[in-house]
């Protein structure tokens, strides 16, 4: 049994919130260069080309890429080998969300009660932690923050397994069309497929953590990805909604077994500050 | 082709009629910060005939809750959040003197005719490019609502704020046009 304290998830997560909302992802870069290349508007262009130069500024002064830091969402792998000592393992995870947020002058965004009053929490808790146990002796955290503006236009269909994969295609393109300028496009679209109403959703948000350009490991649906990521470029909402062919960067489907009765569909959009960090203790 | 304009605040008609969409225009000046709940208050103020915390005539209101401001910075990221949340409480506000708002997303049919109705616009900024646009910022102050955090309503001298037409006087649409002219479906 390998001992984690408690002092050294937090640690380690103050540092991964700060470092996922000053620094974008070379892979979002590089995408968004081809797109200044590729778009004929030139609003387009000149949108694309503020937000490369938002990437630089973020990164040298040390500045969030958007003020809206997010939801602190975590995707956490705990090996089975591992004993968390020396306190609560969830909120030691939230205390570093605290000091992160404090200290790296990130936003707070959290209210306590999401209908009545709406009070800032003040402090960007509670963290959202999708955990898992697996095998071996290591904690493997992902943070992605996520703004509220995409999250917004994210929806689940209970669809029926008669509709198949082109209801599927269909659905994530009208989601995308109504959302038009609203997510922050170019936008990266995760797709969730199977499971339960829940699961759908955690999964469609999962496949948000690859890189712009990964395809799905199943051929059928590295197609599919393809195939729906032309056709949203298509639509023309272009660069934050003002019109052009960058709509979408990406679009990443994941999928998991179902019950015989169901066919569940999530759709999560992430905006380009398409925000993830990796790190394993 | 599209025009580039430095605009100062307090924004005059003459300077707003000129303006078409897929213009980029340059703010200098006061604008005034308000989100979804300082814009509920606002319009309470307004139906109550209270005075607001600011002169609304000619005024600008940019949608944004900042990050906080690093030591020897005037603001933090400020990016514009996105628009329709305001919608229920925009023509009230346009209606006693407010000529511009910025923000992101496209806005309700009800916003578009009152901005008709009075002679304003929506200026979209660029969404995620939150540190770029707090450059343009050179001083930042809360003037109300301080309860609200990011939220609060803070009073913003900027220069040169970058911003594109997406609403003009004449009731065009960049949301609408935009979309239709690069579809290729």
């Amino acid at each position: 049994m390998r001992e984690i304290d408690v002092s050294k998830i937090t640690e380690t997560v103050k540092k991964l919130v700060i470092d996922a909302n000053y620094y974008i992802g070379k892979d979002v870069s590089d995408a968004i260069k081809k797109a200044v290349s590729e778009e004929s508007s030139p609003t387009a262009k000149e949108i694309l080309n503020i937000i490369l130069d938002n990437h630089e500024i973020s990164e040298t002064e040390k500045m969030p890429i958007c003020q809206d830091t997010g939801v602190a969402v975590f995707f956490v792998e705990l090996g089975q080998e591992v004993h968390v000592t020396g306190g609560d393992f969830e909120e030691s995870i939230n205390e570093g969300v605290r000091q992160g947020y404090e200290e790296g002058y990130l936003r707070k965004s959290m209210v306590g009660d999401p209908v009545i009053e709406r009070k800032n929490t003040g402090d960007n808790t509670p963290a959202i932690i999708h955990l898992t146990v697996v095998p071996g002796d290591s904690i493997k955290i992902t943070v992605a923050p996520k703004g509220g503006g995409a999250e917004n236009m994210s929806e689940v269909q209970m669809m029926k397994a008669a509709d198949g994969i082109e209801g599927v295609k269909n659905f994530v393109i009208d989601r995308v069309r109504r959302s038009k300028g609203n997510p922050c496009p170019p936008v990266v679209v995760g797709v969730g497929i199977g499971g339960d109403f829940e699961k759908s959703a955690i999964l469609a948000k999962k496949s948000l953590l690859r890189d712009i350009g990964q395809r799905s490991s199943d051929p059928v649906m590295a197609k599919v990805e393809v195939e729906l990521l032309e056709r949203i470029n298509k639509l023309g909402i272009g660069p934050m909604g003002l019109g052009g062919k960058t709509t979408a960067l990406d679009v990443f489907i994941e999928y998991i077994p179902c019950h015989i009765a169901s066919m569940p569909v999530a759709v999560n959009i992430n905006c380009h500050a398409a925000r993830h960090k990796v790190v394993v203790i | 082709m599209a025009e580039v304009y430095k605009l100062n605040t307090p924004l005059a008609v003459e300077d707003l009629k000129k303006l078409k969409i897929g213009d980029k225009v340059l703010l200098t000046g006061i604008i005034y910060t308000a989100r979804d709940a300082a814009h509920k208050r606002l319009v309470q103020l307004v139906k109550e005939g209270k005075d607001l915390p600011f002169d609304i005539n000619g005024a600008v209101i940019y949608y944004v809750g900042p990050a906080p401001a690093k030591p020897g910075y005037a603001i933090g990221s400020a990016g514009p959040t996105t628009s329709y949340r305001m919608d229920p409480y925009t023509p009230a506000l346009l209606d006693i003197g407010l000529k511009a708002t910025i923000g992101k997303g496209n806005r309700s049919k009800e916003v578009l005719d009152s901005m008709v109705k009075n002679t304003a616009v929506y200026l979209a900024a660029v969404g995620g490019a939150a540190a770029l646009i707090a450059k343009t910022i050179k001083k930042a102050e809360i003037i109300a609502y301080e309860d609200l955090k990011s939220e609060a309503v803070r009073r913003l001298e900027v220069v040169d704020f970058p911003c594109i037409v997406a609403n003009d006087t004449f009731g065009s649409d960049l949301y609408e046009e935009g979309m239709k002219k690069y579809n290729e479906e």
